[in-house]
């Protein structure tokens, strides 16, 4: 007797099965839409409920307030206050400060190594690169965060001579390293992916291999290294442990890198554990959650834009 | 008259072929020297942190270190329980995100064509989950796991004033860091999904198999070394995430281990940011917070580098069969 015999019961069977695994597809997309749902939720008070607009407003997190009488307005981020103020400029500027310090240190890096690889590095060499940038990547972020904490602040607080163990710059350093991963990888796999009949036919014109790389496949693959850039600003913006301990946590505002600063991110680690459930403070912290999350989210998206792009124009259908 | 030509040569031309200038030369080696150094200049500071856990934290490890609990304030003593605490995280997280990662992974390789619409939705939803900051995570877990569901669960078994599962838990943390990992189980399912021969698939059915035994006899074993690789890099990634389980179930200093789904634990990589930020004495605690850095490194690395291994054994066996 044949054992594939077809039952009637094995049709369930096939009609369950193919609905779970259905189902379970579904779970990215569902989980996604559950974050911003739930992250979204705890942040509506501040548009509708008037006891906690009193306290933060879009408006009062927007915009200078004279918060007592005898001074003047100002922008400041200070929850714990007698007077709790919410201003969200301070930590945008300390979230942007760090975010420029680590893609001033890591694009160049990163994009010098993938270009590197893909384009000089003998097969072998290459073998080995790669491996290693991944250990890199596998670096968890707290390590990294205790590493700037550590060594790093003492070592460039020594070398510049620097008031605050603690700042923008050090910070901003300790991110790069999470970041150069990422732009590594993209920017590297965009450079692999031009394809060799457009590098022979530049090489048969006369050009050197470094003329190749640079003036042609470099431009051929720019919206995928554009990709990786984008990706890793995105990762510097929301990074939260390496910040937490590496930046100070003081949400001042000033110009300089080597002040100490606080992010979106270290502000939501530092301060959701002691907050009262519900309270104003509670959903201030839940909406830059939300802008944190909208932001990446844009920025995965402007990512994801450029990459098939990089596809549409190495297959030569883009003008 | 016209001068009779014997045979047709071509005019001379001018095809004088130019000597490549010094600057042409010397560029093609400084581009080149200069992208090596960025290369350098990477692997240096690798090993410099490496060096440096390693250098500082080497002394502090004994079995008594890995066994034992925290003394006098975290200035002695062991990690026994955050060691233990992350091994039972990752272990529910395992069980959470393998079966759902490798379900999606199935459905966009075996049911779907690439271009749907609804495989697209999904993939751009899960290249967004991937760049989800770690810290919106967390505050998803606090505001759905322990804030919905396990307050849900109470309201509705236990009508008792105290929470049971609408708080801080093991359980929440893992199931929160699983959304976190799914990202790498589906990718790097998908990857081995794809190295299967489609002969091998069209044999099963040439031989009167369905779509579904098909998927569980022959493409499932097949695509287990890249299940077992995606199962690794998710449980790395996993051990050393601290900000989504800062508000979902890590705790500072617990003097018993989790016990149950709703207990809270202690964790490699909070214990080092308590220890490395709240410590009354940072030199006190050093030779402690190293070898803790130093366990979760390499507990970190060597999972890493098993999936190095296996992932590209499977891209050479690939090639081959190619």
């Amino acid at each position: 007797m044949s054992h594939f015999e077809f039952k009637p019961k094995s049709k369930i069977r096939e009609f369950l099965g193919e609905k779970i695994i259905f189902l379970s597809a579904l779970s990215a997309l569902i989980v996604v839409l559950l974050i911003f749902v739930f992250i979204f939720k705890e942040s509506i008070p501040i548009f509708t409920d008037p006891e906690v607009q009193q306290e933060a407003s879009i408006d009062k997190m927007t915009f200078q307030q004279q918060y007592y009488k005898d001074k003047p307005p100002k922008w400041s981020w200070q929850p714990n206050s007698e007077v709790p103020k919410y201003s969200l400029l301070p930590l945008a500027l300390g979230t942007l400060k760090a975010a420029i310090v680590a893609m001033l240190f890591a694009v160049p890096l990163a994009v010098a190594a993938a270009i590197y690889t893909s384009e000089f590095a003998s097969s072998r060499f290459r073998e080995i690169i790669k491996p290693i940038i991944e250990l890199l990547a596998g670096i968890p972020s707290v390590v990294l965060g205790f590493f700037a904490l550590i060594v790093l602040a003492t070592v460039i607080q020594e070398a510049l001579g620097l008031t605050f163990r603690l700042n923008a710059l050090t910070a901003g350093i300790a991110l790069g390293l999470a970041v150069i991963p990422i732009i590594f990888t993209v920017a590297e796999d965009a450079l692999s992916a031009v394809p060799m009949p457009l590098r022979n036919g530049a090489l048969a014109l006369g050009a050197n291999p470094w003329q190749v790389s640079l003036t042609m496949v470099l431009p051929a693959a720019l919206p995928g290294i554009s990709a990786g850039v984008v990706l890793g600003f995105g990762r510097a913006i929301g990074e939260t442990m390496i910040v937490l301990m590496a930046s100070g946590n003081a949400a001042v505002i000033s110009a300089s890198f080597t002040d100490s600063i606080r992010t979106f991110s270290a502000t939501i680690a530092a301060e959701l554990a002691e907050v009262v459930f519900g309270s104003a403070h509670y959903n201030v912290l839940f909406f830059i959650g939300s802008l944190l999350f909208v932001f990446t989210f844009a920025i995965n998206l402007g990512g994801d834009l450029l990459l098939s792009r990089l596809k549409l124009k190495l297959q030569g259908r883009s003008s | 008259m016209i001068e009779p030509r014997i045979a047709d040569t071509p005019p001379p031309v001018d095809y004088e072929v130019q000597p490549t200038s010094f600057l042409t030369r010397s560029s093609g080696t400084v581009s080149k020297g200069l992208t090596l150094l960025a290369v350098i200049i990477i692997i240096a500071m690798l090993a410099v942190i490496i060096g440096n856990v390693i250098y500082h934290g080497a002394s502090t490890i004994s079995w008594d270190f890995l066994t034992s609990p925290p003394e006098n304030g975290m200035e002695a003593g062991g990690i026994f329980p955050a060691v233990f605490g992350t091994v039972a995280l990752v272990i529910l997280m395992v069980i959470a995100v393998v079966p759902i990662g490798v379900l999606t992974a199935i459905y966009l390789q075996e049911y779907t064509r690439p271009d749907s619409k609804i495989t697209r939705l999904i993939r751009i939803a899960i290249a967004n989950l991937a760049g989800v900051p770690s810290i919106v995570f967390g505050l998803f877990g606090l505001g759905f796991f322990i804030g919905f569901v396990g307050s849900g669960i109470d309201s509705v078994f236990f009508d008792s004033g105290r929470p049971v599962w609408g708080q801080p838990a093991i359980i929440w943390a893992a199931m929160t860091l699983s959304l976190l990992t799914l990202p790498v189980v589906i990718i790097a399912t998908e990857e081995a999904l794809r190295t299967i021969p489609a002969e091998l698939k069209d044999a099963s059915y040439a031989l009167g198999a369905t779509k579904l035994q098909t998927i569980v006899r022959v493409i499932i074993p097949q695509a287990l070394p890249g299940i077992l690789t995606g199962g690794i890099l998710a449980v790395s990634r996993g051990a050393g995430e601290v900000a989504p389980i800062m508000f979902t179930g890590a705790a500072y200093y617990l003097p018993y281990l989790p016990s149950k789904l709703n207990d809270q634990f202690m964790e490699l990589g909070y214990h080092i940011y308590v220890m490395a930020t709240q410590s009354p004495d940072v030199e006190a605690t050093k030779p402690i917070l190293y070898g803790t850095v130093l366990v979760l490194l390499v507990l970190t690395f060597l999972l890493n580098i098993i999936a190095i291994v296996i992932r590209s054994k499977m891209r050479r066996a690939r090639s081959h069969a190619g």
